[in-house]
């Protein structure tokens, strides 16, 4: 037998064959029929037209080269990015779009985290915000109209549910409308956890929290700094507000009247999201949470700096 | 002295067609190198980084890797069987169809039709086409063995059926889907199930278009050009059923710490621990082939290019595999890091041993020598030094964004904010490109070299008739 098949190459070809496919049947084959391969969760929607058709342009214009869709049950990945991935987010993805290298922040939980306009501006022009980005410009996608048609036979083929109007509405978009949209869409099937902050535990008895540094010019310095690096992009230069609300017009959380200390602190901490309720006010969402990225005295100097522009007014 | 005649034009024709397909992908490669660090060279909408590497990555597998892998395969395939192939008219209709393919692949990808799978981006009408493309090249190199006029089948055979087998079975596979429309389909597969799906067949795709045919050319170009026969024939079976067993086994360890199964991720990355083994049987293969008389890294021009070229698959496989560990992977994973991994294969081990193999052959075609040893020397070191740039320039910026991304205060918070672990990345980055400068250059007095060759052996022709 032995040397046999190295004359023989239809056999040779064969048992070949069989070597390659035991491997490809307990790793690939056999696990798709197993259900840990199929999970769903129970609030997972499948993508409206206009989502789909900003999925679509995501993978034509191959943004997984850059973005990662999945949250690695890291604790540092889970504290920059947010809850990790779950197995059952993603039973509408044909295919994935997990990606393999961050070139870019990862997006599995970038929907909801700030309002359309950043995500316009951004597009337009990644370097208003981050003078540094690499990211290519996109604005040109404003000037693309969708294709209704088109669309709806992808959502057929998907098997996906819409209405006629939904279609119709199509022809007024954009491309560039289509892909907020579906970036807004991405990861809501899982809850935003809030940031707990050591400085919060500590004083959970406290009714008020008071800022050690209101007043101090040295906080109020650094608090600037802090605070045009951050907020100025949403908020303006002086707190006049512009994709994000004013700071300095005594209209906090759409309600008349200011707000004390701590919740500054807590919605700089956390963000808004909607149905968050704070003194009884009740956000709409769009701020994404600095908690994890700044530490507690840096956001006691911004809100130092905060409370200055407002003496200002 | 020979009563039958080699298909020599074909050979030719796959060649020339895979220099010209990785020029381009390698043009690409440097286009994009300078997108990184530099995004006002992004050209929207055809060429964005986005639609650019895709093409890069297309170009050089498909086009210089499979195109070389098409050619060499077939001067192998009649050279190890004793006869011409076996429907040449075939083969030549091979070659035009592969050239139309890959030019029609181009665009389509910079029109963005994109599957958003890795190394299997091609949308559905092509994707045929490459089938097609492919199941021309299985006749054609299984019917040439099949009537070969030559009882034993030597190693390179062996790895050039696994190879024809083993990439049918993934292309087909990872490419079901549903059209929908000429330009866009969706997969059959869906969420954890397709990312399984898609990195068996990615990390196979390695195996099977960067591993096993390039092993096929080492064991036939090794022994040819040096002289040396292969150090053990049995380490030689050995290492191959235990390669090509193993190897589709370990794609999960490209989805550590996803939401895939942890046992599916645990199996992938203990059958990649195993995968050492046969990848270095081949390495020690070749270095005791070349022990027997070191003397010919000096006095034959080509065993430097096969030496080296097995050492990088050699410190390729023994990277890999760590990279697969879970507590490396949670540092490494999505860095640049991985693109250091990958060029040190392609760049390193695949372009080494298929440019010596190129340089092994075309002389022979035009029956004369290589045009200039010394420009096939500069050749060697230039492109050694440019990839060695590359990757050590991604592996120190991978393990310091790795770092930077896992950084925590004393209090608990992150240190770095994502922007400030993307902007330390530009210098590597910039170095990087030149690292891709020099081997670009490096690859030109290697084209120079090979089309001064066919020159000279041109007018040769003419002076003998």
């Amino acid at each position: 037998m032995a040397g046999g098949i190295y004359r023989k190459p239809i056999m040779f070809t064969i048992v070949a064959t069989v070597v390659i496919l035991i491997g490809t049947a307990f790793t690939m084959f056999i696990p798709m029929f197993t259900e840990g391969m199929h999970p769903k969760l129970e609030n997972l929607k499948p993508y409206t037209p206009l989502e789909l058709a900003g999925r679509d342009i995501y993978q034509r214009e191959g943004c997984h080269y850059c973005h990662t869709q999945t949250v690695r049950p890291l604790k540092a990945e889970v504290m920059r990015y947010g809850e990790y991935s779950k197995a059952g987010e993603f039973a509408y993805e044909r295919p994935f779009l997990w990606g393999s290298k961050r070139t870019g922040p990862d997006l599995a939980r970038i929907g909801g985290k700030y309002p359309d306009a950043w995500h316009y501006r951004h597009f337009e022009n990644p370097r208003r915000f981050f003078p540094q980005s690499n990211m290519p410009s996109y604005g040109w996608l404003k000037n693309r109209k969708l294709d209704p048609e088109s669309i709806k036979k992808h959502m057929d083929v998907l098997g996906f549910p819409y209405t006629e109007e939904e279609i119709a509405a199509l022809s007024d978009k954009t491309e560039l409308d289509a892909l907020v949209a579906y970036i807004q869409s991405i990861g809501r099937a899982v809850a935003r956890k809030p940031v707990i902050k050591t400085v919060m535990k500590e004083t959970v008895r406290e009714k008020y929290l008071i800022n050690p540094f209101a007043g101090d010019p040295e906080a109020i310095a650094k608090g600037m700094e802090l605070y045009e690096e951050n907020c100025a992009m949403c908020h303006g230069e002086k707190g006049e507000g512009d994709i994000g609300p004013s700071l300095i017009d005594n209209v906090f959380l759409y309600v008349e009247g200011d707000l004390p200390d701590d919740d500054y602190f807590e919605i700089i901490n956390n963000g808004t999201f909607e149905g968050m309720v704070e003194e009884g006010r009740t956000a709409k969402g769009g701020m994404p949470p600095f908690g994890e990225e700044l530490q507690k005295d840096e956001i006691w100097y911004i809100i130092s700096y905060i409370r200055s522009l407002q003496g200002k007014k | 002295m020979n009563d039958y005649q080699y298909d020599n034009q074909t050979v030719k024709g796959f060649i020339v067609s895979s220099i010209f397909w990785g020029v381009i992908g390698i043009l690409v490669g440097l286009w994009i190198s300078v997108q990184m660090w530099a995004p006002s060279w992004n050209i929207p909408p055809y060429f964005t980084f986005g639609r650019l590497r895709v093409l890069h990555t297309n170009s050089l597998a498909f086009g210089l890797g499979v195109g070389a892998i098409f050619g060499i395969t077939y001067y192998i395939v009649m050279r190890l069987t004793r006869r011409s192939l076996l429907f040449p008219k075939l083969a030549r209709f091979h070659l035009y169809l592969f050239n139309i393919a890959i030019a029609l692949a181009a665009v389509s990808l910079l029109a963005g039709m994109n599957q958003s799978l890795e190394y299997a981006e091609l949308e559905w009408p092509l994707d045929i086409g490459v089938v097609i493309l492919w199941v021309i090249f299985a006749i054609n190199v299984l019917g040439t063995i099949i009537k070969r006029k030559e009882e034993q089948m030597y190693v390179s055979l062996w790895y050039i059926i696994a190879t024809v087998v083993a990439v049918a079975v993934l292309y087909i596979v990872n490419n079901l889907s549903v059209p929908a429309g000429l330009f866009k389909s969706y997969s059959v597969f869906s969420g954890v199930n397709s990312a399984n799906v898609q990195w068996w067949y990615g990390h196979n795709a390695v195996g099977f278009v960067f591993t096993t045919p390039i092993l096929a050319m080492f064991y036939y170009f090794l022994p040819k050009s040096t002289g040396l026969p292969i150090y053990s024939h049995r380490l030689s079976i050995v290492a191959f059923w235990s390669l090509v067993f193993a190897y589709l086994w370990t794609g999960a360890h490209h989805l550590v710490y996803t939401p895939l199964p942890d046992w599916l991720q645990t199996l992938g990355i203990v059958f990649t621990m195993f995968l050492i083994a046969p990848s270095w049987g081949s390495v020690i293969n070749g270095y005791y082939t070349v022990g027997a008389d070191w003397s010919k890294m000096r006095t034959n021009y080509l065993t430097k290019f096969f030496i080296f070229g097995i050492t990088f698959y050699g410190l390729q496989t023994i990277q890999g595999p760590t990279q697969a560990l879970r507590v490396v992977s949670s540092l490494i994973h999505y860095t640049d890091w991985v693109p250091g991994h990958v060029h040190m294969g392609t760049m390193g081990w695949v372009t080494m041993t298929v440019a010596a193999s190129i340089y092994y052959i075309i002389p022979r075609i035009y029956k004369t020598e290589i045009y200039s040893v010394r420009i096939a020397n500069i050749h060697f070191y230039l492109v050694l030094i440019g990839q060695l740039i590359y990757s050590i320039t991604m592996w120190i910026t991978g393990i310091q964004q790795g770092a930077m991304w896992k950084a925590i205060n004393p209090d608990g918070t992150l240190k770095y904010t994502f922007i400030e672990t993307l902007v330390r990345n530009y210098p590597y980055w910039q170095l990087r490109t030149l690292g891709g400068v020099i081997f670009t250059i490096g690859m030109l007095f290697f084209i120079y070299n090979i089309f001064m060759t066919i020159r000279k052996g041109k007018a040769l022709a003419v002076s003998r008739a």
